[in-house]
């Protein structure tokens, strides 16, 4: 009954787990242990709903399309194939 | 030589991927001098290697899996021996939770504005995410990004950044406190 009792009134290890059930896979006593904690807490309620809305945004940021306007200036290409070239000639 | 088998071309490799390598990178390290520089060595190494290419896979792909394996290079460089910093962030966070557990009431979570937006119209917002991000420790972004942009296998990022799974997931836990405490400070 120890854990059992330490997760329900640890915010802490509240959060772990909801992190690590965000983008991993927790045990099924975790699981378990999780609902109850939540079940009394409105904070780790509050905290879970904010860190699915920034998972969300990070994925959305990091996985959006490349911007058009990130491009290597002419100059520097043109000496990249001219080194190119020069390696492939050797 | 069957249908399906690629073909390299180095004479056209900047004009063809130069720019889509620079973007990779720049995403990824978020340093355009350090991006170029990593474009031109991906080069140069693919260079060497063109004996050793299959044609399994597309010329772009073989190139990108250069390109990130220097990255990979990159954030090991960037995080080893900055413990400093890690220990700066993770200090940061002490007063978090007390000794109980319990969130400090300094510190709780509480309503501000982001429960119920709509992350993919909120523009706004993502520019906050990105400045929160830039303070990370480079090892904690580097988990971060590797497991977020490109999905990488736990194990994987565990091994190429040479963490372990417990503190990989321990990186994951204090890196979102860190992001949701920088919005919550940061937004209003």
């Amino acid at each position: 009954m120890e854990p059992l009792k330490k997760i329900i009134y640890n915010c802490k290890q509240a959060t772990f787990l909801i992190e690590k059930k965000m983008i991993g896979r927790i045990t099924f006593r975790e699981h378990i242990e999780l609902r109850i904690h939540l079940f009394g807490c409105s904070v780790c309620t509050l905290y879970g709903q904010q860190s699915r809305v920034i998972h969300t945004m990070v994925l959305q940021l990091f996985r959006s399309s490349q911007p058009e306007q990130i491009r290597l200036d002419d100059n520097f290409k043109e000496e990249l194939q001219d080194r190119i070239e020069a390696e492939l000639n050797k | 030589m069957s249908p399906e088998s690629h073909q390299l071309d180095p004479h056209q490799w900047v004009k063809a991927h130069a720019d889509y390598l620079y973007a990779f990178a720049i995403k990824r390290i978020s340093d355009t001098e350090l991006a170029r520089d990593l474009v031109q060595e991906t080069f140069l190494a693919a260079l060497e290697k063109v004996d050793n290419f299959q044609g399994k896979s597309s010329e772009r792909t073989w190139l990108t899996a250069i390109l990130k394996n220097k990255i990979i290079d990159v954030y090991r460089k960037k995080s080893s021996g900055l413990n400093k910093e890690v220990q700066q962030a993770e200090h940061e966070q002490d007063d978090f939770f007390g000794d109980d557990g319990h969130w400090n009431s300094k510190y709780a979570p509480s309503t501000f504005g982001i429960e119920h937006i709509d992350p993919l119209v909120n523009k706004e917002f993502n520019s906050i995410l990105q400045k929160c991000m830039q303070k990370l420790p480079a090892l904690w972004m580097a988990v971060f990004t590797m497991k977020h942009m490109d999905d990488e296998e736990t194990t994987t990022i565990c091994s190429e950044l040479k963490v372990s799974q417990a503190n990989f997931w321990v990186i994951i836990h204090r890196t979102k406190l860190n992001l949701r405490a920088c919005l919550q400070k940061n937004w209003i």
